[in-house]
Formats: structure tokens, C-alpha cells, sequence
């Protein structure tokens, strides 16, 4: 088993700072799947549904690393899972400043007692003398046999699917909700309407967004020539966690997609050219 | 859906309308010291109410000619509204990227019982809150009338806002001393570190009018008058009464994001002497 990556242009060392903090948000401990064309982050923590992961991050390869070598548990299985504590990684990363100067950064799945990701970085610095930082972050392999469980999860079948508002506006929004209740009610319809809201014993809130575009699906095209494509589709999720999806928005995404499943989930989407990311929003079971 | 719900505006008890809900927000802000507000609705405009402790009371005026629209069917339209509440939503958008781009508000009320509707669109994005009114109870009568004011001061608030945040906040009252003789006008603090005295000099360039002719002395609580610190933050100038009781009021004169000039009034019992 061999991993082996290095990034020498800082636009991406800083773009995947940002997805590592991004993530490291959402969910503390996370599994690291390294493939050939792929890196991918996945958690399972809390709130997945059936065992499904509620997080799951897809950046490729060839976008961020110049050089990429790894070597799976087999050649049949060419993969490599591994368990860590993200926001380690990630306060790593931050603490060495890394997005301001960094030359290269280079990953490396290295035995210490324990299997490590090292990172070693390349820091350019105002005075004459560079500076090389070594840092082992501490990560479990996973078995064989647990892979299965990070499997990438089905795609929901939703009601609708919409392409959210801009996230900043969204995000302003959601904000001043988070202090008037926990809960957040999202709809949307085929229309293009996207509607946020919330209410508690003093106040009913809700917030439109119209003229949205809704990504065309086949078999959505089917269905909405039998049902009202006025209908609102709605789910109650925890608005503390659809909150910190909105920060997403630091990763600059092309799109963001809102999928519903009525009452039970949120199926949201941050679409980059090279990133994608997933985030699985159960329905609260209060409602 | 609450999106077509506005024809029928004339059936509302009140209803208003003000392109620029910043204007308001402004104003509802320098008040928003407790939960619960009383809103007083009349043709001239509306005054907004927060007490506290029976001996405090700000009252916040918005003159209906500020608004685009502002009919009210009653002679008088009373409710009580949760103020913070009614704060967090006129600011539901924040503080919008494009300086040019203002939220549009729309206000109704039909009357008791039912709750205040709120109407705000910023950009084709919009926001429809409703928030639950109660009663209104009797607010407190200061009789605070212009007759009976026997010291006044005018002066320009940044002055006032210096000196307020530098009070000793150990301290539990403000005493507020205005005299026709030296010391003048002077704001004293006791607090655990020590007395602190603020002389203002009746000719400082601070003070625009000067109209004292009594020497008097009183005490306020400081936590109470703390709460005119929003207010104070905003206005551009302050006037400083008081009556033969010893009662304060402090009237601020606040321009709004478009220019309208605007007032505040906070009214404050003076503490009784323990000897």
C-alpha cells in the first residue's frame, strides 16, 4: 500500500485548504478514500440515513496534484480507506499559514508507530532562508471488509430539484432564522420557487427565492406532466447543520443544488469543476 | 401562499409601506433594549414604546410621512409586538452587497387578535413574516411637560457618546449635576475604584444651547440609562431635560439613511436619596 501525492501550484493548495476546512465543518472524524483518478472525503457521522454517509466530497485528482502515485491493499482493489480526525488535519494545515505561502505541499501515507498521513510543506518566507515543515497526522486503515459501508450512496429519488439562490444571500438569511428556532422548513416546486422558513410560538417566517432554475431529469419531466408542478415539496431539517452547508459557499461552487425528498430528506449538492460535494440532510423527526 | 396577499389593502386596520425598511430599522434599533415594544399607529405616524422597571421608557418616533404609503382606519391602532423579533426581521437580508439595492417593506394589521404582517422584497427575493400581537397594556405616563422643564442642554452627541462609554460600570448610578455656576453640567460615577467627575464646560464647542436655572442634582441608575447607548450611537445630536421632579428626558435626534430626520425619547425616573 503507497500513497504518494504533490501539489506545486497554490491556487489548488489553497483550494483544497478550503475543501479540508470546509468538511472538517461538518463532521469531525472522516474517511479518506484514495483511488486512482479521485480522492474522496466521506463521513458517516450522525444523521446518515440507513447507514448511508451524509458527507461525500469528490475531488479529482489531476486538478490538484502535479504528482500522484498510490499502490491499493490489492491490485484488484487499487484503493486505500483511511480514518482520521479531519479538524487535525485541517488546524494543521491552517497553522502553518499554508494558503498565503506554501511552494508545494506534499501527502504521504507513512508508518510511524502508527500509519500516518505526513504533510510536507514547502514555505516561502520573507526572509532569505525557506522553511520545510514535516507533519504526521495519525490515521486508521480501514479493512476490506468495511469498505462497503462508504460506498457512494444512491441518488435520492426526489420530488424536486432545484439550483439554490445565491448561497451568501441564503446563507444571510438562514443566519438571522438560526436565533428565532432549531428547525428550518426548505420547499421548493418545479417552478423554480425555493422557499426557506421557520416558526416558533411569536413569529412565522418564510423566505422566497423565485426564478430558479431546476436541472432537467428525464423521468422528473414524466412526473411533472402528472402532478402539479406548483406543488411545494418540503422537508424540516436542523437549520444549525443546513447552516453549515451554506458555508460551503467558501468553496466558490459553481452550482448548488437542492434536491427534495418530501419530509424525510435533503439531498444537497456543491458542484465545482473539480469538486463535488454531498451533504445528506435527514428530515427532523420533529415536525 | 401569502405571495398574492397584497390586494385588499383596504381592508386593513393599518397598513404602511416604506421603500427603504432601512429608515425604519434604523430607528427600531436604537429602542431595542427589551422583548416587547408597544406600537401606537395614529395618522401622523407611528410611536413605538419599550419599558422597563416601571421608571425607564423610550418611545421611538416614525413619522408617517416617511413612508410611501400609511393609512390607518382608527383614530389610534395599539398592539404589542416582540420587538426583537420584529428587529431580526426587517434585517432578515443584512447589510445588502449593492449599496443601491434596498429592502421594500410592507406592514399590515388587521386589528386585535390577529398579527402583524410583514412584507419585505429586496431583489425579486422575498420575505413574509408574521408576528403573533398581544394586547396592549397601559404604558406609563411621565407628565413630562415643557412647562415644568427648568434645565435644558443641547449638545452635539458624539460628546455625550465619549463620556458613556467611558462611565465607571461598577458604578450603580449616574449623577447628573446641572448648575447656572461652575461646575456647570458635570456626570459623576461611584464605583468600586473610585468617584469619577465629567465636567462639560457651558461654552465647549460641544454644547449648542445652554439653558439651566436651577442648580439641581439627581441620581439615575446607570443600567437603566445604558440602554440609550443604541441610540445614542446614532443620533447626531442630544437634548438633556429636566423637570422640578427630577425627571430626565433625553430626546436624540437621529437622521435615517435617507435623511429623515427622526427622534428618540427615553424618559428616567431619578433614584430616590437612601437619607
Amino acid at each position: 500500500m503507497r500513497f504518494r501525492g504533490k501539489m506545486t501550484e497554490s491556487p489548488c493548495i489553497k483550494q483544497f485548504i478550503n475543501v479540508v476546512n470546509t468538511v472538517a465543518r461538518m463532521s469531525k472524524t472522516c474517511v479518506i478514500r484514495i483511488a486512482k483518478n479521485n480522492l474522496f472525503f466521506i463521513a458517516n457521522e450522525g444523521g446518515g440515513i440507513a447507514k448511508s454517509p451524509m458527507l461525500w466530497t469528490q475531488l479529482e485528482q489531476g486538478h490538484f496534484f502535479n504528482e500522484f502515485q498510490m499502490e491499493g491493499v490489492t491490485p484488484e482493489n487499487n484503493e486505500i480507506f483511511l480514518e482520521l480526525q479531519l479538524d487535525k488535519l485541517s488546524r494543521t494545515l491552517n497553522s502553518l499559514k499554508l494558503a498565503q505561502g506554501a511552494r508545494t505541499l506534499k501527502i504521504k501515507l507513512t508508518k510511524r508507530h502508527t500509519p500516518c498521513l505526513t504533510l510536507e510543506a514547502e514555505l516561502t518566507s520573507g526572509s532569505i532562508h525557506d522553511r520545510f515543515v514535516v507533519h504526521d497526522v495519525p490515521v486508521q486503515l480501514i479493512p476490506r471488509r468495511q469498505w462497503h459501508i462508504y460506498d457512494e450512496p444512491a441518488m435520492s429519488q426526489f420530488q424536486t430539484s432545484i439550483l439554490m439562490p445565491p448561497l451568501r444571500h441564503l446563507r444571510t438569511v438562514v443566519d438571522h432564522m438560526k436565533s428565532l428556532s432549531a428547525h428550518i422548513s426548505v420547499a421548493a416546486n418545479e417552478i423554480g420557487t425555493f422557499v426557506v422558513s421557520v416558526s416558533n410560538d411569536k413569529v412565522d417566517i418564510a423566505t422566497y427565492f423565485r426564478g430558479l432554475l431546476t436541472p432537467k431529469f428525464v423521468d422528473s419531466q414524466e412526473r411533472s406532466s402528472t402532478s402539479n408542478r406548483e406543488e411545494l415539496h418540503s422537508a424540516t431539517v436542523d437549520i444549525k447543520k443546513f447552516a453549515l452547508f451554506l458555508q460551503g459557499e467558501q468553496l466558490n461552487p459553481t452550482k448548488a443544488i437542492c434536491n427534495v425528498v418530501s419530509g424525510r430528506l435533503l439531498h444537497l449538492f456543491l458542484v465545482n469543476d473539480d469538486v463535488t460535494l454531498q451533504y445528506y440532510l435527514p428530515a427532523s423527526s420533529y415536525v | 401562499m401569502s405571495l398574492t396577499q397584497q390586494d385588499g389593502e383596504g381592508d386593513h386596520v393599518f397598513h404602511a409601506k416604506i421603500d427603504n425598511a432601512k429608515n425604519v430599522l434604523q430607528l427600531l434599533k436604537a429602542v431595542n433594549f427589551s422583548d416587547v415594544a408597544t406600537v401606537f399607529g395614529s395618522p401622523s405616524g407611528l410611536k413605538v414604546t419599550v419599558e422597563e422597571a416601571k421608571c425607564f421608557q423610550a418611545n421611538a418616533f416614525i413619522q408617517s410621512d416617511m413612508f410611501q404609503e400609511f393609512d390607518v382606519k382608527e383614530d389610534v391602532v395599539t398592539f404589542k409586538v416582540f420587538l426583537n423579533i420584529l428587529v431580526e426581521c426587517l434585517n432578515i437580508f443584512g447589510v445588502s452587497t449593492t449599496p443601491s439595492v434596498t429592502p421594500t417593506l410592507k406592514m399590515y394589521y388587521n386589528g386585535f387578535g390577529t398579527p402583524l404582517e410583514i412584507l419585505l422584497e429586496e431583489g425579486g427575493v422575498i420575505t413574509d413574516c408574521k408576528i403573533r400581537t398581544q394586547e396592549a397594556d397601559d404604558t406609563l405616563e411621565f407628565n413630562f411637560c415643557a412647562t415644568a422643564v427648568i434645565n435644558k442642554v443641547i449638545m452635539k452627541a458624539e460628546c455625550l457618546r465619549e463620556i458613556f462609554s467611558e462611565l465607571d460600570g461598577s458604578s450603580e448610578v449616574l449623577e447628573i449635576l446641572l448648575s447656572p455656576d461652575p461646575p456647570y453640567f458635570r456626570l459623576s460615577t461611584y464605583g468600586n475604584y473610585g468617584t469619577n467627575h465629567t465636567d462639560i464646560l457651558k461654552d465647549s464647542d460641544m454644547v449648542e444651547s445652554f439653558n439651566v436655572t436651577r442648580k439641581t442634582s439627581q441620581r439615575y441608575k446607570l443600567s437603566l440609562l445604558k440602554h440609550s447607548n443604541k441610540a445614542l450611537n446614532a443620533a447626531q445630536k442630544v437634548s438633556f431635560r429636566t423637570d422640578d421632579r427630577g425627571f430626565l428626558c433625553l430626546q436624540f435626534m437621529i437622521k435615517t439613511e435617507d435623511s429623515y430626520i427622526c427622534f428618540v425619547e427615553f424618559f428616567c425616573c431619578p433614584e430616590e436619596d437612601d437619607d
